[in-house]
């Protein structure tokens, strides 16, 4: 059992849920709600990386992040390292791979909530920040509880994307997927077949955490 | 709403959870070494050597990675291009030394076949091409990918050399690296194929695998270089002086490398 590899994907998908929260209620709520100029353009790339696949989007971010290109350069003058084979490149990686995954379910609750409602909260004298605080937020939750837990168990068994920016470098971008196929190809069955059963284990408490908990907001509303 | 939170909450914690590997050599090793590379590290460290992280890979994987930024202290090559073209674009501390020659074998699963005999040994592939022309099945030949893994050279310069190139070619499957190439040469489709030797050596291949030597001048010599990299710390320092050692030497002759003599005049 590589611990090493589990810490490292549990981080990555906590980390890519956190930062990616604030991004989904964001970018799903002005999909949902606001029509403006481009937006079937912004849909189709938030989209994007759900059909294409991984290796493609992680050959382009690792030229992305090599230190020639104006990104990775851009990067480095202000970090001072580089982005490919750190654990920062695969979470930069990781966001861009996850971005469908966290604004798609907001964006679909943040669709479901009939415009009369904002605008009954904005006659009774509610901001537009309180509007969001007190009803929309408590509406949308259930989507909010799809993208974290669609995020974090997507993160964990992410693995083409991964190892073309990362390279599968023990304990900075080794996560347990790869740590699986290195196992396989190092004739070590048994370790593979542990780790692959944890992977399998902590997907299944992800997405059950969700069926329970979509489950009882449906019970409670009756 | 709660429960957002409260997940967001077992996110942060998860976040900023520890991770130890401060003061360990972080070590780019050829995958040729698969099996030795342990035994040396176990040896290395009852001696009182500080801690490893390994990583295996096909050697032209690591230069382009090392080329790219990634942070490895020491890399052990299966050939001397990858460690030398890196010397050349400044990122190792020396040119390093040949640590070991490596030699290539055909390996196959008992009972697929005829072994071949120590003189002919590409006399299975010969046999896999036979049956392919009389329709009888496609036995595959693996081999490491020849495009970035040294042994994957030796191997296309043997079946160069035998003529068996062209021929080969609907039955070749591709490693990525030579452990892999050793995996696909032992599965079911697979007549056997051409590896590390060091691989076929393995004690966990012992009942899995039977081999024989490929002559050494049937392909380019397989001079494996080390070198440190630039700003390599004491731990890869003292694992790279290590290595050149007896106690180091005698590890890797057990796993069929031949001690650097053997390339004379380098």
């Amino acid at each position: 059992m590589d611990w090493t590899a589990l810490s490292i994907s549990l981080r990555l998908s906590a980390m890519t849920c956190l930062l990616l929260l604030p991004v989904g209620l964001w970018l799903g709520r002005a999909l949902a709600l606001s029509r403006f100029r481009g937006r079937s353009l912004v849909e189709a790339l938030v989209a994007l990386p759900l059909v294409m696949p991984p290796t493609v989007l992680g050959f382009y971010l690792m030229q992305a992040f090599g230190v020639q290109a104006p990104f990775g350069a851009f990067w480095q003058s202000l970090t001072g390292g580089g982005l490919n084979f750190t654990f920062k490149g695969i979470l930069l990686a990781s966001l861009v791979a996850n971005l469908p995954f966290a604004v798609q379910p907001i964006q679909r609750a943040f669709e479901t909530i009939p415009s009369n409602l904002r605008e009954a909260a904005w006659c009774s004298g509610l901001s537009p920040a309180q509007t969001l605080w007190r009803i929309e937020l408590p509406l949308v939750w259930p989507g909010m509880v799809s993208a974290l837990a669609l995020t974090f168990a997507h993160t964990l068994g992410e693995f083409g994307v991964i190892l073309m920016v990362g390279g599968a470098i023990d304990g900075e971008t080794r996560t347990l997927a790869i740590s699986i196929y290195d196992r396989v190809q190092a004739f070590d069955e048994s370790g593979a077949a542990i780790m692959s059963a944890m992977l399998l284990l902590v997907s299944f408490l992800t997405i059950g955490v969700v069926y329970g908990l979509a489950g009882r907001s449906r019970w409670r509303r009756g | 709403m709660n429960a957002v939170l409260r997940l967001a909450l077992a996110c942060w914690l998860l976040a900023i959870a520890p991770l130890a590997n401060a003061g360990e050599a972080a070590v780019a090793v050829a995958s040729s070494l698969q099996f030795a590379f342990p035994e040396l590290v176990e040896e290395f460290r009852s001696q009182g050597g500080p801690p490893v992280r390994v990583n295996y890979g096909a050697s032209g994987n690591f230069r382009r990675q090392i080329a790219q930024g990634a942070p490895f202290e020491l890399f052990l090559s299966a050939d001397e291009q990858s460690v030398l073209a890196l010397h050349d674009a400044g990122f190792t501390e020396s040119a390093g030394v040949i640590y070991a020659v490596g030699r290539l074998s055909w390996i196959q699963r008992p009972g697929r076949g005829a072994l071949p005999s120590d003189h002919a040994p590409l006399s299975a592939v010969e046999a896999a091409i036979a049956t392919y022309r009389d329709g009888e099945g496609r036995q595959r030949v693996a081999l490491a990918n020849p495009e970035h893994a040294p042994y994957g050279i030796a191997a296309r310069q043997a079946l160069q050399r035998a003529g068996l190139w062209e021929d080969s070619a609907p039955l070749r499957v591709m490693g990525e690296n030579v452990s892999q190439a050793a995996r696909f040469a032992l599965a079911d489709e697979a007549r056997g194929g051409l590896v590390a030797y060091s691989l076929a050596l393995a004690p966990s291949l012992a009942d899995q695998a039977e081999h024989v030597l490929v002559p050494a001048g049937w392909h380019a010599p397989l001079h494996q270089r080390m070198a440190l990299m630039r700003g390599a710390g004491d731990e890869a320092r003292a694992l790279y002086q290590w290595l050149e050692g007896e106690q180091a030497r005698v590890i890797l002759r057990r796993f069929g490398f031949q001690p650097p003599d053997a390339a004379e005049g380098h």
